[in-house]
């Protein structure tokens, strides 16, 4: 699929361009600045390279030799097709020059052009509103360079009017504030709706918004920049804090990144834990999505009938990981231990709470007139408009586009599983929200078929150099005391190389861009972050639409800040 | 008036202290503004949710206006750009105020001791209560509130409450 002869016309025009291959057979190009743009768009007009995953940049100040450049930017783009993977890679010959933009090529780029310069300060030319975008305006330097102290913090003490942004964008569509009479509506960070940390300046010409910018950042927590910083085990409890509502969906998707740069699979019985929990965790997330969407829009007996059965997920997680939200299950390389016993019962307990929580739900909504005009034909986003945006998961699904990672590219033994990919019609708020109704009725066939047909035998990779041996050997045997010490003190040792590794998470496509320089602390790590793109998408989708519908449209996207900002 | 009945009135007339009857009324009606931002702020949901049901004790009215609110409960992260907003609503609300500070990141900033993350909200405005846990469960949010009841017992409910030794960083 990925073979060097589908990108020999591509390396022939642009003759500049080198062939490498990543970890785990993504193609990685190197190009040459003064070709990107022309590249860029000829892998989406001829090649079919139609969505844009991720852009970052790679700082080498710590093993860079003379003469080659500092900065790497990093571009990933997915296929059509959805099975194909590939990555650009461009060195930054002049970092006050620094490349071109590809914001009018894809609307995903936006955003993430502006993270890679409020992050490296690597600008990009031409693009229109060049500014920071996880710092907040007052930072000097930044934080991503390897030159910058992890623990340099610097005080803020002014917000932004943020009318900077909104300024061209009324003159873009000819409005004038006093003119047209229109009324700047400011909501957030602080606003019950706006889920804590999102920031949305919304122009309204009556109840309608005619233009609106958001502003992220408020829960940026330094996740990337931590990462470097720390063995791979130790990030294992930072993932559980990216997307919050389910922890252990974001363990797996960084276990198993890492395992793929390792060679590593896992036991059967292993992989079975891991379904059966990210399952549960995509029923958890959603179940928090849905309540707190229904809440926002007055329906607030949802929120007990879906709360409570989450709260019974979260019994049986305490007591086989001793935490509710963040749960630090995983370890590279398998789990801290096996299912207790008898955790079939409370887990088939647990599934039937929440079957009885979604049939009370549905029953008060589905029929609803009040649900349905409220919700059907709002902010629709059309199929071509969210691969655009680089929408993955659910909002990608409810605009009609059948991708899913467990179906694209099957790992875990997903696609011996029987259950249905649940896709969408017009993708309007609506859909995104029936959508996720329906995939955690499919997610509990997924574990009830797991549950049903687990294997015995180890949890964990039987490798020394990779998990803790048993605290009996640790204590009475010298190998074991050695690999315990080394495997704590020095970490997992990760073959040096890059690697982009996706999982198929609740919001989305989570990926990982880890660059390795071989020892056990990684050398980058960047997060791909389902919600950072929908929410880049946000403030276009809601234009012509009143605050009310916004504010379901922002509870339908799923919008989890610790994701989003990292 | 009829004099000769007032022995009636004998076992009615409680005396108390204007004090003892206000903090009374406070204890049992504090109105919480929930700084939500992170991971503690779902946990905050589930504490409001039916099973843990902060009703029981009188802190369910959430308000969302800085200006109805006495009890400010900062559940998440706070980093350094979010730091003037806490502020911001910390002086919108009228006093008496108290302030609860969820988890490990509100109280010191936890595990994220990074260019982003400020290292405590104390460093902004004064705390009454720390919760501790990462995030904590519903029922430290609960015990918070008790704390909280307690405290409030012991001030002068007519005089503002002191905060004058406290200086945070974006202080004047």
């Amino acid at each position: 699929m990925n073979s060097t002869a589908h990108y020999q016309p591509l390396l022939e025009r642009f003759e500049a361009a080198s062939f490498t291959v990543m970890m785990g057979e993504i193609p990685m190009i190197a190009a040459h600045a003064d070709h990107l743009y022309r590249m860029v768009e000829h892998l989406r007009d001829e090649m079919g390279y139609a969505m844009l995953l991720d852009i970052t940049a790679v700082d080498n100040l710590g093993f860079s030799h003379p003469g080659s450049s500092r900065f790497e930017v990093i571009y990933l783009f997915r296929h059509a097709d959805f099975k194909r993977t590939m990555g650009l890679k461009v060195k930054v010959g002049n970092i006050d020059v620094g490349l071109p933009t590809i914001s009018d090529l894809y609307g995903s780029a936006d955003w993430l052009e502006r993270e890679v310069y409020d992050q490296y300060g690597v600008p990009f030319a031409g693009h229109p509103t060049l500014k920071r975008i996880l710092n907040h305006l007052e930072f000097v330097g930044h934080p991503l360079r390897k030159d910058y102290e992890i623990t340099q913090g610097q005080y803020c003490t002014q917000t932004q009017d943020m009318m900077d942004e909104m300024k061209p964008l009324l003159d873009a569509r000819g409005l004038e504030m006093e003119r047209d009479n229109l009324m700047i509506l400011n909501l957030g960070p602080s606003h019950p709706a706006s889920h804590g940390t999102i920031r949305t300046l919304a122009a309204l010409d009556g109840e309608k918004i005619v233009a609106g910018a958001s502003e992220i950042g408020y829960l940026h927590r330094g996740f990337e920049k931590s990462c470097e910083n720390h063995t791979y085990n130790q990030i294992i409890p930072y993932t559980d804090r990216l997307n919050y509502c389910s922890a252990l969906m974001n363990n797996i998707a960084f276990a198993k990144t890492v395992e793929e740069m390792m060679g590593l699979t896992l036991p059967d019985r292993g992989i079975f834990i891991r379904v059966i929990l990210a399952e549960l965790s995509r029923v958890i997330d959603h179940l928090v999505c849905l309540a707190a969407g229904l809440l926002d829009m007055g329906g607030q007996t949802n929120y007990w009938y879906l709360f409570n059965p989450r709260n019974d997920a979260y019994d049986f997680l305490s007591k086989l990981t001793g935490a509710r939200l963040t749960n630090s299950y995983m370890r590279i390389g398998g789990m801290t231990h096996d299912l207790y016993e008898g955790w079939e019962r409370d887990l088939e307990n647990v599934l039937k709470k929440v079957d009885k929580g979604i049939a009370e739900s549905l029953q008060m909504i589905e029929h609803n007139r009040i649900f349905q005009d409220r919700l059907l034909n709002v902010s629709p986003v059309s199929a071509a408009e969210a691969i655009d945006h680089g929408f993955t998961g659910p909002n990608l699904r409810a605009s009609g586009v059948p991708y899913d990672l467990r179906f694209a590219s099957p790992h875990y033994y997903y696609d011996t599983f029987d259950f249905d990919m649940v896709v969408g019609s017009v993708g309007d708020t609506y859909d995104r929200l029936m959508v996720r109704f329906e995939e955690m009725l499919q997610s509990m066939r997924i574990i009830r078929q797991a549950a049903k047909n687990i294997p015995g035998g180890p949890i964990n990779v039987p490798h020394h150099a990779v998990t803790m041996p048993p605290k009996k050997a640790v204590y009475t045997t010298i190998e074991g005391a050695m690999n315990q010490f080394k495997l704590v003190y020095e970490g997992v040792k990760v073959p040096r190389g890059e690697h982009y590794g996706a999982f198929e998470a609740a919001n989305g496509e989570l990926g990982f861009y880890i660059v390795s320089d071989g020892s056990g602390t990684p050398y980058k790590v960047k997060v791909r972050a389902p919600s950072f793109l929908h929410m880049a998408a946000y403030p276009k989708i809601i234009e012509g639409y009143q605050v009310g519908d916004a504010i379901l449209t922002l509870g339908s996207l799923n919008i989890i800040a610790g994701e989003m900002d990292r | 008036m009829d004099l000769s009945n007032s022995h009636l009135l004998d076992d009615a007339v409680v005396c108390t202290k204007v004090d003892a009857v206000i903090n009374w009324g406070r204890q049992s009606s504090l109105w919480p503004f929930v700084f939500g931002t992170a991971c503690c702020a779902i946990e905050f949901m589930a504490t409001a949710a039916s099973r843990y049901d902060i009703s029981r004790f009188g802190a369910e009215v959430l308000r969302f206006s800085p200006r109805h609110a006495d009890l400010l409960v900062v559940a998440g992260t706070v980093s350094y750009k979010q730091a003037p907003i806490l502020k911001q609503i910390y002086d919108q609300m009228p006093e008496p105020k108290w302030v609860v500070a969820v988890g490990a990141c509100a109280s010191t900033g936890g595990f994220y001791d990074n260019y982003t993350t400020l290292q405590g909200i104390d460093e902004i405005v004064p705390v009454d209560v720390y919760v501790a846990g990462c995030p904590p469960r519903p029922e430290g949010i609960l015990d918070a509130v008790v704390q909280i009841q307690k405290q409030l017992w012991r001030e002068p409910t007519l005089k503002l409450r002191d905060h004058s030794g406290f200086k945070g960083k974006l202080d004047e």
